[in-house]
């Protein structure tokens, strides 16, 4: 492989994609968290907020004054949206991808922490104590989630011997989804998904009764909404992570975001009824759980 | 120095351009309910299933600093006053008050109080108030109705008002935060009690 091969041969075209698939990875992530807040007031017998209630808040967000504590609380929450946005390149709807590539997971599970990274540097420098527990319950989670969803990996590994999520999505399109033949591995992905969504019973970071909506406690105006921007485009990834390694990956755009949909509303119904985790809880529920739910799929995998 | 300053409706009123961005601010409010006093516990209700707020964008948030709305639920105490004017400060503008119930308006019941003060609107830029005593679900909501269309015409320039006419502000908050003297002198305390509006007589200190 040489230099040669990284360059694009349209770059005016592949930057269009790149911006197409930023743009479309916020607006289809907002799109879902205004109808996920639907769906958890009909669950609770409320009417609920208009689907589109999550871009009025996003652009109110924008128009409000806000209180900068340093100009790292600056670079950070963009740092924070710029990896999220990164690590969606990666992720290829329906096989198309903005740029030549193989939808790597090991690069979308490397760029996702930035994200978190990003967001732990700019709240730590806004001193608030609330948002530093916060952060360090984020980071905890991040230790429970990665665990199941490590060895998910291998034992994609183990029975296709790639990564690559266009290589599964076509093997998968070839061959019937990973669903049926893995379906404990299914199960601890959905357990992990939970976690990275920081939806209940997972949501310790935010615990607004708690800690004061954790690391989000000294956002305000534009951070905040660099903060709903953050979390749309991480629901993006992570949905769609999980319909490449286990639904099929969908043959069309559409098919692929019904599925993302379909995945999402299901974290929100569990959402919907259950109650908060501690840290420690949450975390040993991900290891031992999820983790052993993933260790037989592996075992599977590597005896079949 | 401490006269108010009274402008002009078009000189304070939202432009064209902010009116725009107003159509957003008035269809997604999150307030901050200051639990001052037995206020807050209508808001439960006001957000639950028989009422459900969050239908007109309306949620609550944790901290002053994500918040739109400040919501004064009930009585102040002098105390409490020096917390809600910090909480008032660090939100960012565009923020709006509102006084819930009849204890910010007039004092309500603790009106002859030592201990609170009878009219927020001498400390912070009351948007709009609710009388009652409580004002119910459907009062606080009417209210959010009405905020709403004075938001989205550009009329609900509180904040504004609090940044024009700062020293009066800080002079009465002054007054009432800064007040060495105590509330009862000496002498009122043990001579003969005074009267009360209704000319009945009341035995101040009788207790002791």
């Amino acid at each position: 492989m040489v230099i040669a091969d990284f360059i694009p041969k349209n770059p005016g075209a592949t930057l269009g994609f790149i911006v197409l698939t930023g743009i479309a990875a916020m607006a289809v992530g907002l799109l879902f968290m205004g109808i996920g807040r639907k769906l958890t007031a009909r669950l609770q017998r409320r009417y609920g907020p208009p689907f589109w209630q999550s871009y009025i808040d996003v652009i109110k967000c924008f128009s409000r004054n806000s209180i900068s504590h340093h100009y790292i609380m600056d670079l950070g929450s963009m740092m924070g949206l710029a990896g999220l946005l990164a690590a969606a390149m990666f992720v290829p709807v329906a096989g198309h991808l903005p740029f030549a590539s193989t939808g790597p997971l090991i690069v979308i599970l490397y760029l996702m922490p930035i994200g978190y990274l990003g967001m732990a540097m700019g709240v730590s420098a806004s001193g608030n104590p609330l948002s530093a527990i916060g952060i360090g319950r984020a980071l905890t989670l991040m230790v429970g989630y990665e665990v199941p969803f490590a060895v998910i990996m291998l034992s994609m590994i183990a029975s296709f011997n790639t990564t690559g999520l266009l290589a599964l999505h076509q093997i998968q399109q070839a061959g019937g989804w990973n669903l049926f033949t893995m379906p404990f591995g299914f199960i601890a992905a959905i357990i992990a998904l939970q976690g990275m969504l920081a939806e209940k019973p997972f949501d310790t970071m935010i615990a607004p009764a708690e800690i004061a909506s954790g690391p989000m406690v000294e956002l305000s105006g534009k951070f905040l909404g660099m903060a709903f921007l953050q979390h749309a485009v991480a629901i993006f990834i992570e949905t769609g992570i999980v319909v490449n390694l286990f639904l099929g990956g969908g043959r069309t755009i559409w098919e692929f975001l019904l599925k993302q949909f379909v995945l999402y509303m299901f974290a929100m119904a569990l959402n919907g009824i259950y109650a908060r985790y501690r840290v420690e809880q949450a975390t040993r529920f991900l290891w031992f759980t999820a983790g052993s739910l993933a260790v037989v799929q592996l075992i599977l995998n590597l005896l079949a | 120095m401490s006269d108010f300053i009274k402008v002009s409706r078009d000189e304070i009123m939202d432009g064209k351009m902010e009116r725009v961005l107003d159509f957003f601010r008035a269809r997604s409010m999150w307030m901050l309910y200051y639990c001052t006093g037995c206020g807050a516990i209508e808001l439960p209700p006001s957000m639950t299933s028989a009422f459900d707020m969050e239908r007109f964008g309306l949620g609550p948030m944790a901290t002053p600093r994500q918040a739109d709305i400040l919501l004064i639920t009930g009585y102040i105490s002098v105390k409490t006053l020096k917390r809600v004017i910090r909480s008032y400060e660090q939100m960012p503008d565009p923020k709006w008050v509102v006084g819930f119930g009849s204890c910010p308006v007039n004092g309500g019941i603790y009106w002859n109080s030592y201990a609170t003060i009878n009219q927020l609107e001498k400390y912070l830029p009351v948007d709009i108030s609710i009388a009652g005593c409580m004002p119910r679900p459907q009062a606080v909501l009417d209210m959010f109705q009405k905020l709403k269309n004075m938001i989205q015409r550009g009329e609900a320039v509180g904040y504004k008002k609090y940044k024009l006419n700062y020293d009066w502000y800080k002079k009465n908050q002054d007054e009432v935060l800064n007040r060495e003297e105590p509330v009862f002198r000496e002498d009122e305390l043990f001579s003969a009690p005074p009267e009360q509006i209704s000319g009945e007589k009341i035995t101040a200190g009788g207790n002791r």
